[in-house]
Formats: structure tokens, C-alpha cells, sequence
């Protein structure tokens, strides 16, 4: 009888410290939006927030706090990794999983593993090796008189080549979830294989492949070490993808030592993470529960 | 017509999945190449002695050491947090309820939170504390990381452990936390490759350590003293304007490569391992 009792108590226990963790880990999400808000609640209650965002100034020790060009330079990489990346995991990840057989896709999923498990710092050292002179010798003189190479167009690439995996991955899961049934009946109305695809799958699985492609953003936002290797940081706005540019992750981290000499200084770092936060939390919870959705409709 | 735009997309997604093929291996063959000259045998086995950042005498062991009682310590931390959330949210609470699609979808979320967030977030939170620049930081900013990955990938094996193999347990009169003894077993390879995962994606992180775990040249032990770290060590000696030590940069890469390798190719022995286990 004691012998139950205490294994009801340790059962008791055991229950309660889990519930405890997992409300803990719950929370650690608006800890850290919290303590970025509190960090960076000088910013609103000292500036103008029209001008931090709208214009490009960026002197810490005179107080001039514009971020217009970390902010133009995060959109700009993004969108041309997004550009490169798109078409080639599309049409890799359509391969995939309706053409392919099913010995190239044990292939090819290891090398997908591999690409997404490539730690940022080898693909900046990658970066810095290859595309950055690829750039400056071979590319750059077509179209102006003189780039380092370390660009935006770097950025770009390097961070195209790290996207790719999880486009590929996710629209991977989202084709394999819409059912064999719906491309049957398309092959026996007597559609080809490509019709099928085309006219079908991408139609039906169009949700998905717009979540995976805001997933794909919102990683190539918060991407730091890679592209600050690759991309120059330098603090004017870029004029063409062929100049340098600074994205915000890496004004976070190539200040962090300084962040500690000005109170103000530090505020606007923090809120150039807090800036980042929310735009990520945003992009993910909505795309996420776009995925959620379509993986639920044809789970039955 | 229909043919031929069929025959047209075809080449065109077999030149994609190719030209995604050949840059992975583009990749490691400049790392390798590069690297390989400069990795010597005292790069692996030497500190750094004073002129090292001018291009003289020693190695990185201070780094790669660094690193790997950071990862360790993280994924110990983590571990004893990710096993029992996953654990709860799956067999202890039904798995299909409200709360523990929540706790997924927030974790998904933070899945998503860059890492130089948590850099920032940990080094703000250190000064809160009062710690300076510390292996203990930077195991606890790798952690926060590293978390969300092994919850979500505990998850999606535990999902599948089939009902009976609770409730046969259940039946013969054990608890329903002596039940999770038999599912950790069942879902063990599962495991292992979540602490993989979260290894590989740990060791590679820059942005956390930049802030928190700090650099020093000798080994460090002590949990309140800064740690090197391999990625930092490759970062640091690439921006030296000396070819030397940029060389050596090229060799940690390498190092640091192998190591991702490693942990790559055992995931995928575990993960089949699993796949064959499953019921």
C-alpha cells in the first residue's frame, strides 16, 4: 500500500515538473520580446520613429539613429536570394516528388540534409572565396566601373544557396501531402503528367508553396555571419546590387562591444533586434498556420 | 506540344536538381582545397602561442575544445528540458489537444528566431545577471536555441509510437510516467538523432557565442570564464589582413566541416535505424 502511494506521489511530482517545463519554454517567447522592448524603449520615447525608419544617417556618437539603410539592405538581399532560390527548389523539389525514382531521392535527400546542415560560417567562408571575386572580376565590370565584390548580389547568392534546403523541404512536405486520389483522376481524364502537375498539384499545394516561400524570408532576414562576410557593411545605401551593403543582423553584430558606451546606442541596437523579432514572429506564426492548415485538410 | 512543354520542364528540373548537386559539392571542394595545404598537425594539437595572430607558432585546440564542452554542456540542458516537454505534450496530455498544438506552434515559432536574437537576448540577460562574457553564457544561449530543434524532432517520432505500446503498460498496473520508460526506449534512435540535429546546428553557430561565450587563446574549464569557439576562431582569422592566418582560417573551416559531416552522415544511420524499428 505504501509502496502505491509513493509510486502515485512520484507520478504526481514527475506530472507537475513537466506541465512546469513546458509552460516555462511557453513562455520564454514573450521573455524575449519583453526584455528587446524594455531594452529598446528609449528609441520610442526618444526619436522619431518616421525618421529611424525613413531616413539613412547612421552617426551613434552625434545621435543620429537612421535606419533606412540596414532596413534597405535586409530587403534587397533577401528579395534576390529569394529570387535565385525559388525557381531551382521548385523545380528541384517538383522532380522530387513526381518524377523521380525513388533510388535519385535517396540521392538526393542526404545532399539536401547536408546543404541545410552547412553551418553559416563555412558559407561565408565559401562566399568570400568564390563568389565575391566571381563578382568583382567577372561580373561587376559588365555593368560598372568598379565593385569589391562584396555586395548585395553576394549577400544574395549565399544566402539563395542556404535557402534552398528549406524551400525544397517544405514544399517537399506539402506535395506529398496532397492525395494520390486528385492526381489519378487528372491522369484518367486523360491529362499528362505535366498538366497534372501544373494544373493540379501546384494549384492545390499554392498556400503551402507561398508559406514556405515567407518561411524562406524570414530566415534570410535574421541570417547573420554569412552575409556580413559576404556583403561589405558599410553604412551608406547601396546605389546598385553591385555595391556594398549592411543588413541589420550584422549591425547587431559587428557592434556588440560598443553597445555597452552609449545608452542610447545600445537602445537602437536592441531595437533593431526587437525590429527583427517581431517581423519573424509575424511571418512564422502566419505561415505556419498556413502549413498546419493544409496538412490537416488532407490528412483524412 | 503538350509533349514538348512537358519534355522542356523535365530538362529544366533535371538541370535544377544538378546544378543544386554540384554546388554542395562546389562547397566542399573549395573547402577542402583551400583548407588542406594549411591543416597541420599543430593546428589540432597546439593553443595559440603569443605571435599566432601575426602568423607564428600554434593552433586551435583552444577553439575546438571550446566548442565542444559548449555543445556539450548545451545539449545536456537541453536534453533534460526538450525530453520531458515532448514526453508531456505526446503521452502524458492527449496529443491531438488544444494546449499541445500550442505548445507546438510556439515552438515552431521560436524554431524560426534567428540566432543573433538569442545572442542579443542572452547577452542582455547576462547583464541583468551580472555575468561577463562566459562559457556558461554561451552554453545557455546555445541552449535557447537549440531547444526548439529537439523538441520538434522528438515530436515527430513520438507521434508515431503506436497506442497499444502505452496502454499494455496501463493495463498491467504501471503509472502513466513508468509508461514513458518503454516509449523512451522505443523512440531512442529518435532521440539520438535529435541530439545530433541539434549538435551540428549548435556547433556551427556564430551568432549566439559572439556575444556570450566570448574568446580566449588557452583552454578553459571554468564555466565563468569567456570559451573559444570554432566558428568565431574561423570568423576572426578571415578578417586578418595577414595571409597566414587567414590560411588558417581556411583550415578551421575545414576542421569545422568535418565535424558537420560527421554529425551528418550518423544522423542519417540513426535516422534509418529508426525507420526501420518503426512499428
Amino acid at each position: 500500500m505504501r509502496r502505491l502511494k509513493y509510486r502515485l506521489l512520484k507520478e504526481k511530482i514527475a506530472r507537475h515538473y513537466m506541465l512546469g517545463l513546458t509552460i516555462l519554454c511557453l513562455t520564454i517567447l514573450f521573455v524575449i520580446g519583453l526584455v528587446l522592448l524594455s531594452k529598446a524603449f528609449p528609441v520610442f520615447r526618444d526619436k522619431d520613429l518616421f525618421k529611424v525608419f525613413f531616413t539613412s544617417g547612421w552617426r551613434p556618437f552625434k545621435g543620429e539613429y537612421g535606419f533606412l539603410t540596414f532596413i534597405f539592405s535586409t530587403l534587397n538581399v533577401t528579395f534576390i536570394a529569394i529570387l535565385i532560390a525559388l525557381p531551382f527548389s521548385l523545380l528541384t523539389s517538383i522532380y522530387l516528388s513526381e518524377y523521380s525514382t525513388s533510388r535519385i531521392k535517396r540521392i538526393f535527400n542526404p545532399i539536401i540534409d547536408l546543404l541545410s546542415g552547412i553551418p553559416p560560417v563555412i558559407y561565408g567562408v565559401w562566399g568570400t572565396l568564390t563568389v565575391v571575386p566571381l563578382i568583382s572580376e567577372k561580373i561587376a565590370p559588365h555593368f560598372v566601373d568598379f565593385s569589391t565584390g562584396y555586395s548585395v548580389l553576394a549577400g544574395g547568392i549565399v544566402l539563395a544557396i542556404m535557402i534552398t534546403p528549406l524551400i525544397i523541404s517544405i514544399t517537399n512536405e506539402v506535395f506529398a501531402a496532397i492525395p494520390k486520389d486528385i492526381r489519378e483522376a487528372s491522369w484518367s481524364l486523360g491529362a499528362t503528367k505535366w498538366e497534372t502537375v501544373k494544373k493540379v498539384v501546384l494549384r492545390k499545394s499554392l498556400p503551402g508553396i507561398i508559406a514556405a516561400v515567407v518561411l524562406a524570408i524570414s530566415r534570410a532576414f535574421g541570417e547573420t555571419i554569412a552575409v556580413l562576410m559576404v556583403c561589405g557593411n558599410v553604412t551608406e545605401l547601396p546605389a546598385s546590387i553591385f555595391d556594398s551593403c549592411y543588413p541589420l543582423p550584422a549591425l547587431i553584430a559587428n557592434n556588440y562591444g560598443e553597445m555597452m558606451s552609449l545608452p542610447e546606442y545600445e537602445a537602437a541596437l536592441m531595437f533593431s533586434a526587437l525590429l527583427l523579432f517581431i517581423i519573424i514572429v509575424i511571418f512564422n506564426a502566419g505561415s505556419r498556420l498556413i502549413l498546419n492548415r493544409v496538412s490537416k485538410r488532407y490528412q483524412q | 506540344m503538350r509533349k514538348l512543354e512537358e519534355r522542356i520542364f523535365k530538362v529544366l528540373m533535371i538541370i535544377s536538381s544538378l546544378v543544386i548537386m554540384s554546388v554542395l559539392l562546389y562547397i566542399l571542394w573549395i573547402i577542402i582545397r583551400r583548407g588542406l595545404p594549411s591543416l597541420t598537425w599543430d593546428m589540432v594539437s597546439k593553443v595559440p602561442s603569443g605571435g599566432f595572430y601575426l602568423g607564428k607558432e600554434g593552433g586551435i585546440l583552444n577553439a575546438i575544445v571550446g566548442s565542444l564542452y559548449l555543445i556539450f554542456g548545451s545539449v545536456l540542458i537541453s536534453t533534460l528540458i526538450s525530453l520531458p516537454v515532448a514526453l508531456y505534450i505526446n503521452f502524458l496530455i492527449n496529443k491531438k489537444s488544444r494546449f499541445s498544438s500550442i505548445v507546438r506552434f510556439s515552438f515552431d515559432i521560436l524554431f524560426g528566431i534567428p540566432s543573433i536574437v538569442y545572442g542579443a537576448f542572452g547577452f542582455m540577460v547576462m547583464i541583468y545577471l551580472g555575468i561577463q562574457a562566459s562559457l556558461l553564457g554561451g552554453i545557455i544561449a546555445v541552449s535557447l536555441l537549440i531547444i526548439p530543434i529537439m523538441v520538434r524532432s522528438i515530436d515527430e517520432v513520438a507521434v508515431y509510437v503506436p497506442k497499444d505500446l502505452i496502454e499494455a503498460p496501463l493495463s498491467l498496473g504501471a503509472t502513466k510516467f513508468e509508461t514513458l520508460k518503454v516509449v523512451v526506449r522505443q523512440i531512442l534512435p529518435g532521440i539520438t538523432t535529435a541530439i545530433l540535429l541539434a549538435v551540428g546546428r549548435g556547433i556551427g553557430d556564430a551568432a549566439t557565442v559572439l556575444f556570450t561565450a566570448g574568446y580566449t587563446d588557452s583552454i578553459n574549464l571554468s564555466p565563468a570564464q569567456p570559451a573559444a569557439t570554432l566558428p568565431l576562431a574561423i570568423f576572426f582569422q578571415l578578417s586578418s589582413p595577414i595571409e597566414e592566418v587567414q590560411n588558417r582560417a581556411y583550415a578551421a573551416a575545414l576542421i569545422l566541416t568535418i565535424i558537420i559531416l560527421v554529425i551528418s552522415f550518423s544522423t542519417r544511420y540513426f535516422g534509418n535505424k529508426l525507420s526501420k524499428s518503426k512499428v
